[in-house]
């Protein structure tokens, strides 16, 4: 229906956001040889991680897809789910952050150290200020004409997508980020948080096929609110087993050293198996 | 917490013993959540591969349904998820920890599973109006199998807590728990 607008008009908005997604992947990529260069291994699988993040970002806003998504919901959908889940996703996996802070020269890492620290970031990266931006940005663009004006203007429909990489990017880095994070916040804080923003996401998703937004086809609006609504549940389940597996992990290093450090090491070995014969 | 108890007869190490009641006796409770998340998950898992895609009885949205509705909709849609995982992971710590008692975390889940698919049959089916159980015209005989069901299955899982209270489960109260 909006077939006119979209990709015709920005082919110089669709270079610079190619040469910025190679520039991207490069930057990580020279630091991984950095790394590795100075003795400390750096996985490739995280370079994996993080390229296909930028593809799965850039996917949403250079090519076929965001010129099919002006006037297809379930395209515009699969757009969302990619720039504002999938993408996040993948590249908190790939951890940026521990890589710049391990290869950049002192002044520069310090610095990142010292914003990553300061106040104002501590703040948008808590779980909570992440998880409103992030979850009340969706319900913005959907229940205010953001949704009609970004099918029009292709500057907006970048931002909005910038908006949701950004966003998504810190909350989940907020819920199961591998960087470091000065004033970790408790498990179960974090816990509560992700079950409210994946509620908020899927009661969006039945709104959205109960209310369809202006000019959407109803059977479109149904299969774009069940691709968010399953396809967001996909990509959440993911991020619950990460954040799961990371509290495993961490209360089991709570556990080993208390029975590395107690005094009757050599009795504990030689008990272990009466135990076991004992509750047989 | 356990020292009132008395040491085991059958082993002279009674110090290592009582750890172990010490630590079964303390993760009494994460026994319980692991269970009842696990329930909770349970259902909400049969609910929507069995009744909504493999039966289609249930909608994914029905026109009667009012916002709040939604919310509380979203909401166990979410917990439920998280709860079948997490559930499984506190599952796997207590087993890590030696401190895995299968009964209590079978209470768990009867408590966990009957508590939810009694609050789905009436408050989601019945008083919200999310959705129906299917769509006849006599609905009378699913309300009433669906919820007199998760009422045994929540009866059950009390029953079953009660009995498996850590000042029950002893010394001699531990047979078979780690096979």
């Amino acid at each position: 229906m909006r077939h006119g607008h979209g990709g015709g008009g920005a082919p110089t908005l669709e270079l610079i956001l190619i040469g910025l997604a190679a520039l991207a992947v490069l930057v990580y990529a020279s630091g991984m040889l950095t790394s590795r260069r100075q003795g400390r291994a750096w996985s490739t699988d995280r370079l994996g991680l993080w390229t296909l993040g930028i593809a799965a970002a850039t996917a949403t806003v250079v090519g076929p897809l965001p010129e099919a998504a002006q006037g297809d919901f379930v395209r515009h959908m699969a757009a969302h789910l990619s720039a504002g889940m999938l993408a996040p996703l993948l590249l908190v996996l790939a951890a940026p952050v521990t890589l710049a802070l391990r290869t950049l020269h002192v002044t520069p890492a310090r610095r990142i150290s010292r914003l990553l620290r300061s106040a104002p970031v501590r703040f948008i990266a808590h779980p909570v200020t992440a998880g409103i931006l992030s979850a009340g940005g969706l319900w913005l663009i959907y229940l205010t004409s953001i949704f009609e004006m970004m099918q029009a203007i292709p500057v907006l429909h970048v931002l909005v997508q910038g908006h949701l990489l950004l966003s998504g990017y810190v909350f989940t880095a907020a819920i199961i980020g591998r960087d470091p994070a000065p004033h970790a916040p408790r498990w179960v804080l974090k816990a509560v948080v992700l079950v409210l923003a994946m509620a908020s996401h899927a009661v969006l998703a039945k709104h959205l096929y109960a209310h369809p937004p202006t000019g959407v086809p109803i059977g479109q609006a149904h299969d774009g609110a069940l691709l968010m609504y399953y396809g967001g549940a996909a990509i959440e389940v993911a991020i619950v087993v990460i954040f799961c597996a990371q509290w495993y992990r961490a209360a089991g290093r709570r556990l080993a050293p208390r029975s590395a450090d107690a005094p009757h090491t050599g009795d504990a070995h030689r008990t272990a198996p009466a135990t076991m014969a004992s509750a047989k | 917490m356990t020292s009132s108890e008395p040491p085991s007869p059958r082993s002279p190490d009674t110090a290592v013993d009582a750890a172990a009641r010490d630590t079964r006796a303390a993760r009494s409770g994460q026994n319980l959540w692991s269970g009842v998340l696990f329930g909770v998950g349970l259902v909400a898992f049969i609910d929507e591969a069995v009744f909504h895609q493999l039966l289609h009885w249930h909608h994914f949205y029905d026109r009667a349904t009012p916002e709040w509705g939604l919310v509380s909709d979203g909401l166990f849609h979410a917990f439920s998820w998280f709860a079948t995982i997490a559930g499984l992971f506190l599952l796997a710590d207590l087993r890590r920890r030696g401190a895995l008692r299968w009964p209590r975390w079978i209470a768990g889940v009867l408590l966990g599973a009957g508590a939810f698919q009694l609050y789905d049959g009436t408050v989601h089916h019945k008083w919200w109006q999310i959705h129906q159980i299917r769509y006849v015209d006599d609905l009378l005989p699913y309300d009433l199998t669906w919820n007199i069901s998760a009422a045994v299955i929540l009866a059950a899982g009390v029953i079953l807590a009660v009995r498996t209270r850590p000042s029950r489960a002893g010394a001699a109260g531990d047979s078979g728990e780690r096979a």
